[in-house]
């Protein structure tokens, strides 16, 4: 009885083989810059840096940039630089930063290093970001500086906003780059405008997420789960189920360590939307 | 075993015959609807050309729940095709659509089959596992003999929905081969309910093709093949927010029978087959739908079954070891109004595998020309495979620990003593069975139901249904008179049945919530028939049938789709090559109607339908005529069983001819 069982099943299998069918991506590879690519490279007398990231290219929102330095004369790249970055937006009126992170090194042995900078608007035709990178090798500091494009995203990626406490926050996802039909795990930031060139993470804060497709009724999604910071000075986590492809609006309420929304509407019949949101479509 | 029956025959309403040349034969209890014979149309039908589904309507152990004109959903005992077994000769089907559009019974026509056997609770189990009970569909078989052809010509119009039928068949059969072919197609338009008034969205069109081949090597070996192919475009269901642009069914299979020269081994059958069916909804020919989805969906299932019947003494025994593999996918993209925007996709049976295999054995032991016992027992192994990883993750929103993988096991067992002496005969019998769930109980997703206006959602996590059933009837016949009270009772614990979660949100526009598939802790469900034919004279019947069920859950409320005080009588006149027949049908009002599970009262109808055949007999050829009227009076109605309660058909006569060469 088990071996006929067996050999039923084997039979089955073998035939569903012919309509069942599988992919594997066999992209293992070595090479550091895998799923990277270059969308920028500047110069200063002494050495180059390269940009890259997973999209090619920068937009307005949060944005992974890993980078590396090549000495100029030799062509090796540098492993042992400490790296701080400025981005600087130009403004007809003013300057002013974004929300950044500090630069550190991908892997110990490596030559990449690796941050972000949520860059939160867009250039436009008389404003533009440029971004400095200051970095020491060996306790001689160098420092290049250069124009970089940061078009508008076609998605909504951030927010900013004065919160009803008078701050004024930014809001921005980061994570997941390719959201699928699950439960996807979400990764937001928070930060605030300390100044025109300091804007902090803030902590300890709660991000709201009532996930709705606006183009089918606004229905919305089961178990997402709120998103919070799981380390102090870290971003914030949290659980986004999509029920179908097509266009999301992740409505967001921000609320303090209190409790208290400082941003931000709870979605029901007639209010359709929140006044923060992010938008997805995949 | 072949040669007795209890058999009940449909000619426009029930009658018994009975054979008895050996008493010292089990008695298989069981309701056989005889649709046509192997070469011709039944003749004794009052509207041959009628659809299965109307041919399963007549008998007294099925109802069925109409969403149109077409593809009507068989009801056994009260219970749906989840908790029921559908076979075609034994092979194993299912249907391709998430809104039960289409039945596996929508996939042949009567011009395919020979008789529906209807069996009641674990009676039914010998090809899987089931609860309330069988409905096996049996092919027309032609025999080996001298050598013959057969020619037919069957056509029919009915006036209300303008329904066109023309098929043909060919037969050819000699001492070692037969080959047995025909064709039918059916066209209807929309019908109209009673006062004329028109039911949009319910017109159907099918073809259906048959063939079959056999070819017996040696004396007692027999090889046999066969092939359906169905074809149903432009179906409407006027009850559905959705039609059917196609459903399109290929089933075939190989069949091997052995008649050994041995005393013990009577009857040897091996079957391999495989069917696959496309359907796809459509809801593009509805004037205003709030978006516009395709719908599509597929099932195939590769099978086999080798069955065995041996007699030892008084023992008859019979064997089967099932096995089938099962491959559901349905998919619903939607189209949003900016044509910019990404279409939403959604899997909505996320690819589901579902590998079954079983053990049926069953003993009839005939104590001596009064009495028997029959015992059956069955095991099965049944595994649940999500195949799909972007559905595994879709239900995993909802069930985060959910595993690919679920394997049940499933077991029946079940006991039925028979007695027989003179004009009375008593039977009661004890069962236990489980049934795994359905894909849409276990792994739908967000499927919407049109009559409670719920999205459904599957459950991985459910238990397997257990039932357990006793069922007794006792019968009387004399001279002029037969009549029989037959009954059965389930107790069915750990049901599935859909409850709502006011934590969710709808998907579907309009929908007034989400149910997840939840078990209650039990249901009940009984149901009583009386069945009465009296010989008024050589040439005059009169049948009288009633029928009542009940069924309540747990916490005492009445399930949905349970049948209230239903009545058929039928005056018949055959005289030679005449026949006629008058026929009461009706139900009382279902007051005990399942309005937890959305379901609102239905008021009472009476029909009244007539029908005449005569059978021309020129040289060598036969014209077999019927003319009919249903529901003479126009009346306009509904039923329990009516999906949304979609207004049945008003006044309708057809005319069916079988023409034989």
């Amino acid at each position: 009885m088990k071996t006929l069982l067996k050999y039923t099943l084997a039979l089955f299998l073998l035939a569903t083989t012919l309509i069942s069918c599988s992919s594997d991506d066999n992209t293992t590879s070595s090479d550091e810059l895998a799923n990277l690519t270059q969308f920028k490279e500047f110069t200063n007398q002494t050495h180059t840096i390269e940009l890259y990231s997973h999209k090619g290219r920068l937009e307005q929102g949060y944005n992974e940039i890993v980078l590396r330095i090549k000495d100029n004369t030799t062509g090796d790249y540098v492993k042992n630089a400490e790296i701080s970055w400025m981005p600087v937006m130009h403004m007809s009126m003013m300057n002013h930063s974004c929300p950044k992170s500090a630069v550190e090194k991908v892997t110990p042995n490596g030559t990449l290093y690796e941050g972000y900078i949520v860059f939160q608007m867009a250039q436009n035709a008389t404003e533009y970001w440029d971004l400095k990178v200051d970095y020491t090798i060996n306790g001689t500091a160098y420092s290049a500086t250069s124009v970089v494009d940061v078009p508008a995203s076609v998605e909504r990626r951030v927010n900013t906003f004065t919160g009803t406490d008078g701050t004024k926050y930014i809001l921005a996802y980061a994570e997941p780059h390719h959201p699928k039909v699950a439960v996807n795990n979400v990764v937001f930031g928070v930060w605030k405008m300390q100044d025109m060139m300091n804007f902090p993470v803030v902590d300890g804060y709660t991000v709201k997420i009532d996930p709705r497709m606006p183009s089918m009724g606004n229905h919305g999604s089961p178990n997402n789960v709120d998103a919070t910071q799981k380390t102090v000075g870290g971003l914030y986590e949290g659980k986004l189920s999509l029920t179908m492809t097509g266009y999301w609006k992740i409505n967001l309420q921000l609320l303090n360590a209190e409790g208290t929304v400082l941003k931000g509407e709870t979605i029901s019949d007639t209010v359709l939307e929140s006044s923060i949101f992010f938008e997805l479509e995949f | 075993m072949k040669n007795l029956f209890l058999l009940l025959l449909c000619s426009g309403f029930v009658s018994y015959a009975q054979e008895a040349k050996d008493s010292l034969v089990p008695k298989d209890l069981k309701e056989v609807i005889v649709i046509s014979k192997k070469t011709q149309i039944h003749e004794k039908q009052s509207k041959s050309l009628a659809s299965i589904d109307e041919f399963l309507d007549k008998g007294s152990k099925v109802d069925l729940v109409k969403r149109g004109a077409y593809a009507w959903e068989p009801l056994i005992n009260s219970m749906a095709t989840e908790r029921t077994l559908i076979t075609i000769d034994g092979m194993r089907i299912f249907g391709a659509c998430t809104d039960k559009m289409d039945p596996i019974t929508s996939y042949v026509e009567v011009s395919n089959l020979s008789e529906a056997t209807v069996k009641s609770g674990q009676q039914g189990s010998c090809f899987g596992s089931t609860i309330g009970g069988a409905i096996d569909l049996k092919r027309s078989q032609n025999r080996f003999g001298s050598q013959k052809w057969d020619f037919a010509v069957n056509t029919g119009f009915e006036t209300n929905n303008r329904q066109k039928i023309i098929g043909s068949s060919v037969n050819y059969a000699d001492s070692t081969y037969y080959v047995d072919t025909d064709v039918m197609f059916r066209e209807a338009d929309n019908y109209s309910a009673g006062n004329e008034r028109e039911i949009l969205y319910s017109q159907f069109r099918k073809l259906n093709f048959s063939g079959t081949a056999g070819f017996k090597f040696f004396s007692n070996k027999l090889l046999e093949a066969s092939v359906i192919y169905d074809k149903a475009t432009d179906v409407g269901y006027p009850a559905l927010p959705m039609d059917v642009s196609l459903a399109e069914a290929l089933i075939t299979s190989l069949k091997y029978v052995v008649v050994p020269k041995s005393s013990l081994l009577k009857d040897w059958e091996t079957k391999v087959y495989f069917n696959t069916i496309t359907h796809r909804m459509d809801d593009t020919t509805r004037p205003s739908v709030p978006i516009h989805m395709d719908m599509p969906g597929w099932s195939k299932t590769f099978g086999m079954y080798s069955k065995a019947t041996a007699v030892k003494n008084h023992h008859h025994f019979l064997a089967n070891f099932n096995a089938f593999y099962n491959q559901s996918v349905a998919e619903m993209t939607m189209y949003p109004e900016n044509p910019d925007e990404n279409p939403m996709f959604m899997y909505t049976w996320p690819d589901v595998r579902t590998l079954y295999t079983g053990l049926f054995a069953e003993d009839q032991w005939v104590f001596n020309c009064h009495s028997g016992l029959k015992l059956s027992v069955s095991a099965g192994s049944h595994t649940n495979d999500v195949a799909s990883d972007f559905g595994l993750q879709s239900l995993q929103i909802f069930y985060p620990e959910m595993p690919r993988q679920k394997t049940r096991f499933l077991k029946s067992i079940a006991a039925h003593y028979n007695y027989h002496k003179s004009e009375w005969e008593y039977g009661f019998g004890l069962g236990y069975g489980e049934r795994a769930p359905s894909v849409s109980e276990g792994y739908g997703f967000y499927l919407f139901n049109s009559s409670d206006r719920f999205d459904y959602v599957g459950n991985p996590n459910l238990s397997n249904e257990k039932s357990i059933e006793t069922q007794a009837f006792i019968s009387c016949k004399k001279d002029k008179i037969s009549t029989k009270i037959s009954s059965s009772f389930f107790r069915i614990s750990d049901y599935i049945i859909g409850m709502p979660d006011a934590t969710l949100v709808p998907m579907t526009i309009g929908a007034s919530g989400v149910k997840l598939y939840t078990a209650l802790s039990y249901a009940a469900i009984f149901n009583i028939d009386w069945n009465s034919e009296f010989t008024l004279s050589k040439t005059l019947k009169w049948n009288i049938g009633l029928l009542y069920s009940w069924g309540k859950d747990s916490n005492g409320n009445n399930l949905p789709l349970i049948n209230p005080l239903s009545y058929k009588t039928a005056l018949t006149y055959t005289k030679a090559r005449f026949n006629a027949m008058a026929e009461c049908i009706g139900n009382t009002a279902q007051t005990q109607f399942g309005s937890v599970y959305g379901e609102t009262n239905t008021a009472d109808f009476a029909l009244l339908n007539a029908s005449f055949g005569y059978k021309f007999v020129f040289s060598g050829s036969r014209l077999n005529c019927k003319i009919g009227v249903e529901n003479l009076l126009d009346a306009f109605y509904t039923t329990y069983s009516d999906w949304n309660k979609v207004p049945r058909m008003g006044r309708n006569i057809f005319v069916n001819l079988n023409y034989n060469l």
